[in-house]
């Protein structure tokens, strides 16, 4: 089943070129899809479509097999997709982070004790046992992406839309967060500009240019640079 | 940027509800604010001590808070007794010493310092969340508690993007002068800092969207009455009656 589908998707920001120029995408349940693209491809655009935090000026959006228009259907999307902000400062409001995590699910009509135990179970999910009562403003910046995470897995979405989560990570923080995606049962579309982290997540990769999605399947032979000392000499690999 | 240096502490106080502590210095203050009596004005201060001294606090920081507040009540010692009208206590040159506005500003050192005291001993013993969401918990309308808490929250993320923005420009060899160029550099660092907090308040606004906010306000936090909290309301109407007492008996009305 499809459970998200744009069809023939236009939008540009008034005053603006095109962004989106007929778009189309189908994420069906499972499916694990990264996108690439340069900056300004519209990457974050069609996540913001999705969520209906902007509306596209042309173009059909159906969600769980329903059409989604008015702010009232996006209520209910928001409620089963989760979103990673590019900024986890963004995402992270409240001042400490066990209230941070219940928020989504207090606002899922949640009672308080059922809303801490899941945000007790997420964040241990995460390895974030312990964070309950630090302070957000004091994490650190991988700390900061994974309590979002948590925030977001603490709504039980059906689906996550991940934008850019790996930037400013270091390797450490990185692999933690690619073993984490890898051990969910969820379906996902994660927007990155880092092709190993995207071949270890995702099971497709789809490049976004000239207002499209574009699925390139050919494979290509390419050489790597590699570096290291006295390189400059000939010298053969095993 | 915000510091807190009374938030954390074992003390009796430190450990009250912080409903009850809001409550019962707001009404502290408004009694405090309208004794005139000298002997009443003077009673409160030492209660207000005592209430710090229960509270345990830094000392240090203590007096560094007070003498920014009496900093501002020296001005009013330079101004108003000179420009009080009432019988003339002194001269100084052509300027005439007032009673009335000597007993004035006494009056507004010993009523502010009181209030300053309560306030640090009962308030600023709990940290500026509990006390959002203790407000909450109080009834306090939902949209003001939020502005109170996204405000705590994203003044830290401000500061760190103005500190880049400063770094950056000093970085970039500016130095301040007194020059249109400094005064220009500076109006642009402002104006860019209006334009990111508008744009971040958009995007949390984005955030809490996506995680099903609808605009009311839900927390976890919830406060409980304990057995020995309630000493608190009992010492507190025992020693509000006592000043009321003590104003009605000697105060000037």
């Amino acid at each position: 089943m499809a459970l998200i589908r744009l069809d023939d998707i236009s939008f540009a920001y008034p005053g603006r070129a095109t962004v989106l120029d007929r778009a189309d995408l189908t994420l069906r349940e499972g499916e694990r899809i990264g996108l690439m693209g340069p900056n300004g491809a519209g990457k974050t655009t069609l996540f913001h479509l999705i969520m209906g935090l902007l509306k596209p000026d042309s173009g059909r959006i159906e969600i769980f097999g329903r059409e989604v228009r008015e702010e009232k259907d996006f209520e209910s999307v928001r409620r089963q997709i989760g979103f990673l902000f590019q900024d986890a400062d963004d995402q992270l409001f409240h001042p400490t982070v066990l209230e941070d995590v219940a928020f989504g699910p207090l606002n899922l009509g949640k009672s308080r004790e059922e809303a801490q135990l899941i945000a007790m179970k997420t964040l241990e999910k995460l390895g974030l046992e312990r964070f309950e009562e630090r302070i957000t403003h004091r994490l650190s910046g991988g700390e900061k992406r994974l309590v979002a995470l948590a925030t977001v897995l603490a709504m039980e979405p059906k689906v996550l839309l991940l934008d850019e989560p790996t930037a400013g990570l270091d390797e450490r923080t990185k692999e933690r967060l690619t073993q984490l995606l890898k051990g969910f049962d969820l379906t996902y579309i994660i927007i990155s500009h880092e092709l190993d982290f995207l071949m270890e997540t995702t099971t497709a990769v789809y490049a976004m240019a000239d207002g499209r999605i574009q699925w390139d399947e050919e494979v290509k032979l390419h050489r790597h640079i590699h570096g290291h000392r006295h390189g400059a000499y000939p010298h053969a690999h095993e | 940027m915000i510091q807190e240096p009374f938030a954390i502490g074992a003390s009796p106080l430190h450990q009250t509800d912080p409903r009850l502590k809001i409550i019962l210095a707001t009404a502290y203050s408004f009694l405090v604010a309208v004794l005139q009596g000298f002997p009443a004005l003077l009673t409160a201060l030492v209660l207000s001590i005592a209430l710090v001294a229960v509270a345990r606090l830094d000392s240090r920081a203590l007096f560094r808070r007070l003498g920014l507040a009496n900093g501002l009540i020296l001005f009013l010692w330079v101004l108003l007794p000179f420009t009080f009208p009432g019988k003339p206590l002194a001269s100084i040159g052509p300027f005439a010493l007032s009673l009335e506005g000597v007993r004035f500003c006494a009056q507004i050192t010993l009523k502010s310092n009181a209030i300053i005291l309560a306030l640090i001993a009962l308030v600023a013993t709990s940290p500026i969340a509990t006390l959002g969401y203790a407000l909450h918990r109080l009834h306090v309308p939902a949209k003001m508690v939020l502005l109170l808490l996204l405000t705590y929250r994203y003044l830290f993320v401000l500061e760190q993007e103005y500190e880049r923005l400063a770094r950056a420009m000093r970085m970039r060899g500016f130095r301040p002068q007194t020059s249109l160029h400094t005064y220009r550099t500076y109006a642009y660092l402002v104006g860019m800092l209006f334009v990111r907090a508008s744009a971040r308040a958009e995007r949390v606004h984005q955030a809490m969207l996506c995680r099903g906010f609808t605009g009311r306000f839900r927390t976890l936090k919830t406060f409980t009455l304990a057995r020995r909290d309630w000493i608190w309301p009992f010492a507190a109407g025992c020693a509000m009656s006592g000043l009321i007492m003590l104003e009605w008996t000697t105060g000037w009305h």
